[in-house]
């Protein structure tokens, strides 16, 4: 079995031997799921540092006949490029940390742990597939865990709406997607989902105008609502302000950045005609993330709903990117990805902490917590900065990257991104963070405590460290990600700028984030 | 005549006459276990009886005709199989009920065995006259069947409701064969499809073939033949409606596939703006309709009229893969429904009420049950991966193309997905009841017996299967559609 392979199936092998344990053995029950995401992690890490940028754009691969009839043939193809290998090591990292802050879950121990590694399974297995079939399949996975899980162990008095709406919401975006990834199995003529084949039969026989201009939309808006792209977002601030630390971490974190993926994957690289048309209007939508969930963000009482709607408005840079269409601008997409699925995790982590110790999420309640709670308070400070685009952190580097590439085609864009992201960003984040952590103290309950142990300290650590070390070795990332990226501005954009010229550039200025004009 | 054909018809009938006998000698106390035996037989029956259709064979024909009323092919093997097996499952679940039947309750099993009959030849059909027989027989028995609980109005409503509209829609199939035949000449479907490059310009054929199929449409319950699902499955014992979603539904979507497919394919290919319509509202009105319901049972009547227009689809398609595709969504149906009234009838067997509190704190009093209704809400929905993602990925897969011919297919996509958005709200509805739906009426663990956890294993086994795996059931459905010659519009070719 390819190392692929066996990296996704880790968390639904463990899944199932959690469901063997009587559900009365917690201690077991948490370890046994601490294990299996921790040697997922692992794997992760291990295959992140395996990848050879320059080797076959597709490594680590397994193929194996799924159905093979006359009519409907399906194969089971996993393999991982750079864009993968980084989003398979953010799944991984991200994962485990979910599971470890996961360790004060009593209510129904067994079950939230078995759906939680269900969905870290089908995140891993979103990002490794190589056919189409089983990139839908995986990423659906995540659906009903989701559900269940903000109802029973959410919070907050409309937590059945909030389920509601981000299980439908996502449902519909899903659905209009596989509308698209059906019409390119039939009317490519493909009658494959296989991304390579597809590729292979594409580069021979392009796409008629007419289908691209079907498919490509349902394309974008359907994965487009799955990330929470404006004007169909509204359901992320809700549901992850409702669900419980890890299935927003997970959500926010992971599985909203596989419809970027995919956009990436499959509506760039195979309907130049599509992006041509279907690029400036993602280029004014993403404004409206920028701008509009900035300043909602900037309205927010409640820690969660500002963390989930600058999530919202940090997908706005990944937007920006991929509108780009340039290999700066998508490998700043791509950094964007990596760092705001740690940024979102790590985010969310702290907040549902200082929920669980204060008992509110409400910003004017809390005040002065960095002295009861040195750690967590400088975590926080470390986490919002990040989100504010201070160089030093792998945000800034995707922020940066993705304003460098997208300057030449959308100038007034970029302005916009800059004060968007950075001046409304800044001012949200730092004001949260004045309320928060300093000033006089406000709700304190007496049990007040900071990460007691090391070993509780060490989920924060790890995404906090992930972010610094992307920040200041951005190298480590961009050398993988940047054939897979190159490869796919080529093809969507075939005319264009020959990219043998544009990737030193990129490699350039992102690592070294040299001068912080925007800043 | 070849009547080896129809061994497995013949010997569900015995056993069907050899448990009403048996009822003569058994002690009232030991009745219920007629139904083991029943379900044994079937068993047997499932396992040793079937054969492959290596050729396609007719039963009952003119002699040294090459066609007959009855035929043996890939297609009605695989609806035998089908039947056979809800028939064993829904007898599994009745045995379980039938502590709620005042009396006759081996009448029970037998007329859920004559009703298995009917959909059996059903399978079998090729000829006007032996659908009406095999549909007349399906009803008949169901009339009883729905009323059953005599000592509940609203099972006697539910009974007569069937009764009266089952009535209605056989009065006009029965008047649909008879134009069909005086227009034609003959009932044999063969002999009408050889005919039907003339048939098809006959308006008084044309008349008869629309009364048949407004028969059949009232057997899926599709529109506008559906009024009757909600209130018959809301009142009707929960096995029989089980039987009802599955295994009548079924015979529907196989007769109405050899009509209009193996008899009527050119005039089929002419009305497909009809069958677009038709599928689309029926998704429609079974979603929208589904949105207030509180009864279970009720909701699981609108969700089978959405369901049938998810199943017509495939036949808006006009081809093999969507035939290939409604067989596919029909066995994932099978498990799926079955697993969800399993469930439904051990909950529901200690209460009168079926609304969606019954649910409340199911997670925590019977976390196996609950995981097994949620699996199956899961697959009714259309979520990976289990059996209903699958099926309406292939139904979608076969409409899609036609997208490119007829702008109206895309009205029929926009419903399908609005349809399949607004099934996740009711379904995930009662997902919600079991796990966080508020203070449960009683707490302690539901007693499921060994044959029950069976039946449900064999469920939750098949709906991961067909979810997972699909390969072997589309090597099965494939072949078992080339019986069916569907023909495309005269003005509309399929962009390559």
């Amino acid at each position: 079995m390819s190392l692929t392979s066996t990296l996704l199936m880790t968390p639904f092998l463990t899944a199932l031997l959690v469901l063997l344990v009587p559900g009365n053995y917690r201690f077991v029950v948490r370890c046994l799921a601490l294990l299996g995401s921790l040697v997922t992690a692992i794997l992760g890490v291990v295959l992140f540092l395996k990848f050879d940028p320059t080797g076959a754009p597709y490594q680590f691969e397994g193929l194996s006949t799924w159905v093979s009839s006359s009519v409907f043939r399906l194969n089971y193809h996993v393999g991982v490029d750079g864009i993968a290998a980084a989003m398979l090591l953010v799944t991984s990292l991200v994962g485990f940390a979910a599971v470890a802050v996961s360790w004060d879950i009593d209510k129904q121990t067994k079950l939230f742990l078995i759906l939680l590694l269900v969905m870290i399974g089908g995140a891993l297995g979103a990002f490794a597939s190589l056919d189409l079939f089983f990139f839908y399949f995986f990423n659906e996975l995540a659906l009903v865990p989701t559900f269940i899980m903000i109802g029973v162990w959410g919070v907050g008095e409309d937590r059945t709406y909030a389920a509601y709406k981000i299980t439908m919401y996502l449902t519909a975006g899903a659905m209009v997607a596989l509308i698209g990834l059906i019409a390119l199995y039939t009317l490519s003529g493909a009658n494959t989902l296989d991304i390579v084949e597809l590729q292979k039969h594409l580069a021979k026989t392009p796409l008629s105008s007419s289908a691209q201009a079907f498919i490509f939309p349902c394309l974008l808006f359907g994965f487009g609502t799955l990330v929470g792209l404006f004007p169909f977002h509204s359901w992320a601030p809700q549901g992850y302000g409702c669900a419980p630390s890890a299935t927003a971490m997970m959500h926010a974190g992971i599985l909203k950045k596989a419809g970027l993926f995919a956009l990436l994957r499959v509506a760039l690289p195979m309907m130049p005609e599509g992006v041509a048309r279907w690029m400036p209007v993602l280029a004014i939508l993403c404004v409206g993330n920028l701008l509009y969930c900035g300043f909602v963000a900037m309205r927010q009482r409640d820690l969660n709903l500002l963390i989930g709607n600058s999530s919202l408005a940090h997908m706005g840079f990944a937007f920006l990117g991929i509108a780009s269409v340039t290999v700066v601008g998508l490998t700043g997409a791509v950094l964007v990805m990596v760092s705001h699925a740690l940024l979102a995790a790590l985010s969310f982590a702290l907040s549902a902490w200082i929920r669980h110790q204060t008992g509110t999420l409400e910003i004017a309640k809390m005040g002065g917590l960095l002295k009861r709670m040195p750690f967590i308070g400088s975590v926080l400070t470390l986490c919002f900065l990040a989100g504010c685009g201070v160089p030093g952190f792998a945000n800034f580097a995707g922020e940066l990257a993705v304003m460098f590439g997208a300057w030449k085609g959308l100038p007034w864009i970029v302005v916009v991104a800059a004060w968007g992201g950075l001046v409304i960003g800044g001012v949200y984040m730092l004001r949260a963070l004045r309320t928060i952590l300093h000033g006089n103290a406000g709700v304190m309950l007496p049990s007040l405590i900071d990460a007691p142990t090391a070993w509780r300290k060490f989920p924060f650590v790890l995404l906090a460290g992930g972010l610094l070390l992307f920040g200041i070795f951005p190298n480590a990332l961009t050398r993988r990600i940047l054939p897979a990226v190159t490869r796919v501005a080529e093809l969507a954009r075939p005319a264009a700028v020959p990219a043998a010229t544009a990737a030193p550039v990129t490699a350039a200025a992102v690592v070294t984030p040299a001068t912080p004009a925007s800043n | 005549m070849n009547s080896s054909l129809i061994v497995v018809e013949i010997l569900v009938a015995l056993l069907g006459l050899g448990v009403l006998l048996a009822d003569l000698w058994m002690p009232a106390t030991h009745r219920r276990r007629l139904g083991w035996i029943a379900a044994g037989g079937l068993a047997v029956i499932f396992f040793v009886g079937m054969k492959d259709a290596a050729e396609v064979a007719y039963a009952f024909g003119a002699p040294g005709a090459k066609t007959g009323m009855y035929v043996q092919d890939s297609l009605g093997v695989f609806f035998k199989q089908f039947f056979l097996l809800a028939g064993i499952l829904v007898l599994i679940m009745s045995v379980e009920y039938s502590g709620r039947f005042a009396t006759g309750v081996s009448e029970y099993f037998s007329l859920t065995l004559f009703a298995l009959l009917g959909m059996l030849f059903a399978a079998g059909t090729n000829d006007f006259t032996l659908m009406f027989a095999a549909l007349e027989l399906i009803t008949i028995t169901f009339v009883v069947l729905v009323s059953f609980q005599r000592d509940r109005a609203s099972s006697i409503e539910a009974g007569v409701k069937y009764l009266i509209l089952g009535a209605t829609a056989s009065a006009f199939m029965v008047f649909g064969i008879a134009l069909v035949f005086g227009s034609a000449g003959t009932t044999n479907f063969n002999e009408i499809a050889a005919a039907q490059k003339t048939l098809a310009s006959n308006p008084i054929f044309l008349v008869g073939l629309v009364f048949v199929l407004a028969g059949l449409s009232f057997k899926i319950a599709a529109v506008p033949f559906q009024v009757w699902a909600p209130d018959v499955y809301q009142g009707s014992p929960a096995p029989t409606t089980a039987f009802l979603a599955v295994g009548s539904k079924a015979a529907g979507i196989v007769l109405l596939l050899r009509v209009l497919y193996a008899a009527v394919p050119t005039i089929t290919a002419q009305w497909h703006v009809l069958f677009v319509v038709i599928a689309a509202l029926t998704i429609l009105y079974g979603s929208l309709c589904a949105i207030p319901q509180r009864s279970v049972k009720r909701l699981m009547g609108y969700s089978s009229i959405a369901n049938a227009g998810f199943l017509l689809l495939g036949v808006a398609a006009l081809s093999k893969a969507g035939a290939a595709a409604m067989i596919y969504y029909i066995a994932g149906y099978l498990f799926t429904v079955l697993a969800a009234f399993t469930v439904l009838s051990v909950v529901l067997a200690q209460t009168e009420s079926d609304d969606i509190s019954t649910f409340n704190g199911l997670g925590q009093r019977s976390p196996m049950l609950a995981a097994v209704l949620t699996l199956s809400m899961a697959s009714l929905a259309g979520v990976p991966p289990l059996a209903g993602f699958v099926g309406k990925f292939l139904l979608l897969k076969s409409v899609v193309p036609m997208a490119a011919t007829h702008p109206i297919y895309l009205g029929l996509l926009a419903a399908a997905v609005v349809g399949v958005v607004i099934s996740i709200y009711y379904y995930f509805g009662i997902i919600r009841a079991m796990y966080w739906g508020g203070k449960a009426g009683a707490s302690e663990p539901l007693q499921t017996s060994w044959p029950i956890k069976g039946a449900l294993l064999v469920c939750v086994v098949g709906m991961l299967w067909l979810g997972i795996l699909p390969d072997t059931l589309v090597q099965i459905s494939t072949p078992a559609v080339e019986v069916l010659k569907p023909e495309l519009p005269v003005k509309v070719a399929v962009a390559p």
